[in-house]
């Protein structure tokens, strides 16, 4: 380049060198927590057990030289970023760091015991399973271009009718009805953004007001005063899926889990072939990126985005039932807790693609498990502040670390036939 | 769905070729709120012919084929194919009986392959939906090779240039089996050379028997290409003619209803001292890229000088730079001896600098403001406009009913929103309101892209006027007819550095094309 005579800040600098100079200095604080506190802190081996009960498969290994590792790597990952940059890669990169941050984390915190690492991944996937749903909600729908904000409202209202329709009849009705109850909201902001055109961000904040209102009324109404006949649907529970459970450290996490688990594998894997392999998903994401050509060509607009939508919601509706029928086994209030909003977060981190999202709920649910086995294992920090790190992963990945992810082209607008 | 059936007859069809069609418009009428774009349209097009369909911007020549093509649907008239009146649902249907379209703005999705644009809405599938790629891909190729439309089918269309997205449109409507096509404005975004392979194929279409549609306001290109030419003004044929029996100049005035001067009359220029000066300005576009990489040129008092080049080669960072909406990386620009590279767009306006943007509905004008608001965009913080805090309005209407009629702004009335205007008048207002003030420089760019005939005469003449009395002024286009005819001057971009200077006199629209496409002689 030639004389820069213009302030830095003047001249256009794109968004992805903006990006890798972001990283790096993230990189480079990470790099600094890790050998300050976590390196310098520990003291004694620390163990990860990674077998069932009975099974003994432990992870022992000096706390101290683990951080001290991790610190390298982040070391290395700022000057890669500082330089070269990584550039379409990144996110992965990111999303291995930010599990490697939380090991050395355990490490320091469990240094002189032991703690189940199995247990707490079991627990990763399970706390990964709502928000998978709501992000894979959200991609079905954003990619026909409707943004769906109201993914919390519709967990929610899964939530609450699973755990009404289960207890009066049984779990598996309650388990239809969510996901229905989740297509009746869907199509409330199908008619609402793709009829009526309103805007799609109020018509998604419309149905969260909606569905908290009415789930908490009825909740402090009916649920609460007669628990057993009204809230008390049990608890689908976790069951192996023989020989692939049997395979060592995977097998208990991926494949002994409850019906829900097995429901997200099947739909992300359904979906990303959808989606990529077939008419229905040209169609859809043609309808996302520019519909007038795909009207042009005499695909119906409108008849996709009902479609697509629809289907979003009975994922979400679906998802829902996860809170009572695959966790807790009982509504609460507002128990969903803004899970459908890191959903949107995970799809957006996922770049829009199913797998991607999947991928970034886990490392949210990682996130969420990770919090839990914090207090357990009493590492001094107030657990008004644990329970904030869901979040505030959210925050730091939504938060210039995600990028350029590109949307729909056309997302969010309404399309207007001539 | 519907498409599911049709693509399975359509690939089991696809080389048993459709007789020839016999397309008929009877009596197409179609109003909009306040105005009727087509009056009773009648028109034939046959299978192996070219028919022209000329008319100034909203003439109704789009409302026409978006009639045809089922995006429409006409109050009054009849289509008939092969003497049977046919209803169009939607472009599907249309699709189906044998009609293809080429839209203005290109039907394709950016992100799509080659392949999958080509397929979309009659995909080839297997079980499940499942679209059968390399079927499609094959279809594809075989298209492309039958009518020497090279492309790759695995390419992405945004990195494919605007000719070959082109092409990929024509494959598009092949693969439907279109007999009749349609081409909205094709050569509005093509180089010269383009240009030619273009027609090259469209005669290739004519001669594989399929019958075509031309839409275009360009006089040269229609009398090179069609076989019939079909006039419209408002709404309404008012001729028909055949090539090599008129004269560009009585097409014109068929088209604008009165004689039309097709040239600018102007003097040689008389150039006084250097005005704008750039020197080895660089300026990077939103990706980072260097737009515009390393140019230097000066503009005096007293000339026109244009800068012609495809669209994309710098020309808008270049605009945008000198008229201060990006400050360049490196490079200095100055006007009448001041360094005005890092000045705001204000103080640039203050020196005397007018700017005539390239996309006048966004960047020109507040759409939903009315004339009076519009024509005061760039003064109403001064007196008499404002004074302290408060606007007089009356001063602003005073002075926006002046200027609407000295620059023959046709409108009932300032009040009301420039969206309301046709296209040449709201270039008509930016132009009043930009000459008005006292000019040192006029930047304008693409200052008649969409423009009808007679306003392209009037905003012509106004910047040689303006020439006259001693402003610099600075063209960007990429219509080279009008660098031609308007210029005194003229510097030719390529991929961000000026690759020729030369003089209308001196020059050729041959050569300029060659420049353009970057093949330098």
């Amino acid at each position: 380049m030639t004389t820069v005579d213009v302030p830095a800040e003047l001249v256009r600098v794109p968004a992805e060198v903006k990006r890798e100079r972001i990283l790096g200095v993230v990189y480079l604080i990470l790099a600094a927590i890790v050998a300050f506190f976590f390196a310098m802190g520990s003291e004694g081996d620390a163990t990860f057990r990674l077998g069932e009960a009975g099974q003994d498969i432990d992870l022992t290994f000096s706390a101290a030289g683990f951080s001290w590792v991790v610190s390298a790597i982040f070391a290395f990952l700022a000057v890669i970023h500082l330089t070269r940059g990584i550039g379409r890669k990144s996110n992965l990169v990111l999303s291995i760091a930010l599990v490697l941050f939380a090991f050395a984390f355990l490490a320091w915190a469990a240094a002189g015991s032991s703690f189940s690492l199995l247990g707490m991944l079991r627990t990763t996937v399970s706390a990964a399973t709502p928000i998978a749903f709501g992000a894979l909600s959200g991609v079905l729908c954003e990619r026909v271009a409707v943004i769906n904000i109201g993914i919390e409202g519709m967990l929610l209202t899964g939530a609450f009718m699973s755990a009404l329709v289960g207890t009066v009849t049984n779990p598996w009705v309650g388990l239809l009805a969510a996901t229905l109850s989740g297509g009746v909201l869907a199509l409330g902001l199908a008619v609402l953004a793709i009829r009526y055109r309103v805007d799609q961000i109020i018509a998604g904040v419309v149905i969260n007001i909606f569905a908290l209102g009415l789930t908490s009324f009825l909740s402090s109404q009916i649920l609460v005063e007669n628990p057993d006949r009204f809230n008390r649907p049990g608890v689908l529970q976790a069951f192996r899926i023989p020989l692939l459970a049997d395979i060592p450290v995977i097998g208990p996490i991926l494949f002994n889990q409850n019906i829900f688990v097995y429901a997200l594998w099947i739909s992300v894997a359904l979906t990303a072939y959808g989606l990529f392999r077939t008419r229905w998903g040209l169609r859809a994401r043609a309808v996302g990126e520019h519909p007038k050509a795909a009207d042009t060509l005499g695909v119906n607009v409108y008849r996709m985005r009902y479609l697509n939508v629809l289907l979003g919601g009975l994922v979400a509706g679906f998802g829902g039932a996860y809170f009572t029928l695959g966790s807790v086994g009982a509504f609460n209030e507002n128990m969903t807790a803004g899970r459908g909003f890191i959903g949107l977060a995970a799809m957006i981190f996922g770049r829009w693609h199913p797998v991607g999202a999947l991928a970034a709920a886990l490392v949210f649910g990682f996130a969420d498990s990770l919090q839990v086995r914090l207090g357990i294992l009493d590492v001094g920090i107030p657990s008004d502040f644990l329970l904030m790190a869901p979040y505030l992963v959210t925050i730091i990945v939504v938060a210039g670390v995600v990028g350029r992810a590109r949307p729909p082209a056309a997302d969010g607008q309404p399309y207007v036939k001539e | 769905m519907s498409g599911g059936q049709l693509s399975t007859t359509l690939c089991s069809e696809r080389h048993v070729r459709r007789h020839p069609l016999r397309l008929e418009l009877r009596g197409i009428t179609k109003r909009f709120p306040g105005v009727v774009a087509n009056d009773g349209v009648d028109l034939t097009i046959e299978s192996g012919e070219i028919l022209g369909l000329l008319g100034e911007n909203g003439a109704g020549k789009t409302t026409l084929m978006n009639i045809l093509y089922g995006l429409y649907s006409a109050d009054e008239g009849q289509v008939l194919i092969d003497g049977e009146e046919v209803h169009f649902e939607g472009p599907g249907d249309a699709i189906a009986a044998g009609i293809g379209m080429v839209h203005q703005h290109f039907m394709l999705v950016p992100v799509f392959t080659v392949t999958e644009n080509v397929v979309l809405g009659n995909e080839p599938t297997g079980a499940l939906g499942r679209i059968d790629m390399q079927e499609a891909r094959r279809e594809v190729r075989e298209i492309s090779s039958r009518y020497g439309l090279e492309v790759d089918p695995d390419a992405v269309i945004e990195d494919l240039p605007v000719g070959i997205q082109q092409r990929v449109e024509i494959i598009k409507v092949l693969f439907r089996e279109a007999e009749i096509i349609v081409f909205d404005e094709p050569t509005a975004v093509l180089t010269p050379q383009e240009v030619e392979e273009f027609f090259e194929i469209v005669r290739g279409l004519k001669e594989a028997g399929k019958g075509i549609v031309f839409i275009t306001h360009k006089l040269g290109e229609m009398l090179e290409i069609a076989d019939r030419i079909c006039v419209l003004r408002r709404g309404k044929v008012v001729g028909e003619a055949i090539p090599g029996e008129v004269t560009p100049g009585e097409l014109a005035e068929m088209m604008v209803g009165r004689p039309v001067e097709l040239v600018v009359e102007k003097s040689p220029a008389d150039p006084g001292d250097p005005v704008l000066e750039v020197s080895d300005l660089v300026v990077t576009d939103a990706r980072n890229h260097r737009a515009v990489d390393g140019v230097s040129f000066t503009v005096r008092a007293g000339e026109i000088v244009g800068i012609a080049g495809v669209q994309g080669n710098g020309q808008t960072e270049l605009v945008e730079a000198i008229t201060g909406l990006v400050i360049p990386l490196a490079g200095h620009i100055t006007l009448n001896g001041r360094d005005i590279t890092r000045a705001t767009p204000r103080e640039r306006h203050r020196l005397g600098m007018s700017h005539v943007p390239e996309d006048r509905q966004n960047d020109g004008l507040v759409l939903d403001f009315d004339l009076t608001e519009n024509l005061v965009l760039d003064s109403y913080y001064q007196e008499p406009y404002s004074r302290g805090i408060v606007m007089d309005w009356d001063a602003a209407r005073d002075h926006a009913e002046e200027l609407i009629r000295q620059y023959d702004v046709r409108t009932p009335s300032v009040d009301v929103l420039a969206s309301h205007l046709s296209g040449g008048n709201q270039q008509k207002l930016i132009v009043a309101r930009e000459f008005a003030r006292d000019t040192a420089l006029i930047v304008a760019s693409q200052p008649t892209r969409g423009v009808d005939v007679g306003s392209i005469e009037y905003i012509h003449r106004r910047i040689v006027e303006e020439r006259d009395e001693g402003s610099a002024v600075l063209i960007v286009s990429s219509e080279l007819d009008e660098i031609l005819a308007l210029s005194d001057r003229i510097l030719v971009m390529y991929r961000g550095r000026i690759v020729a200077e030369t003089t209308p006199a001196e020059t050729t629209p041959a050569e300029l094309g060659l420049y353009m496409a970057g093949q330098v002689a």
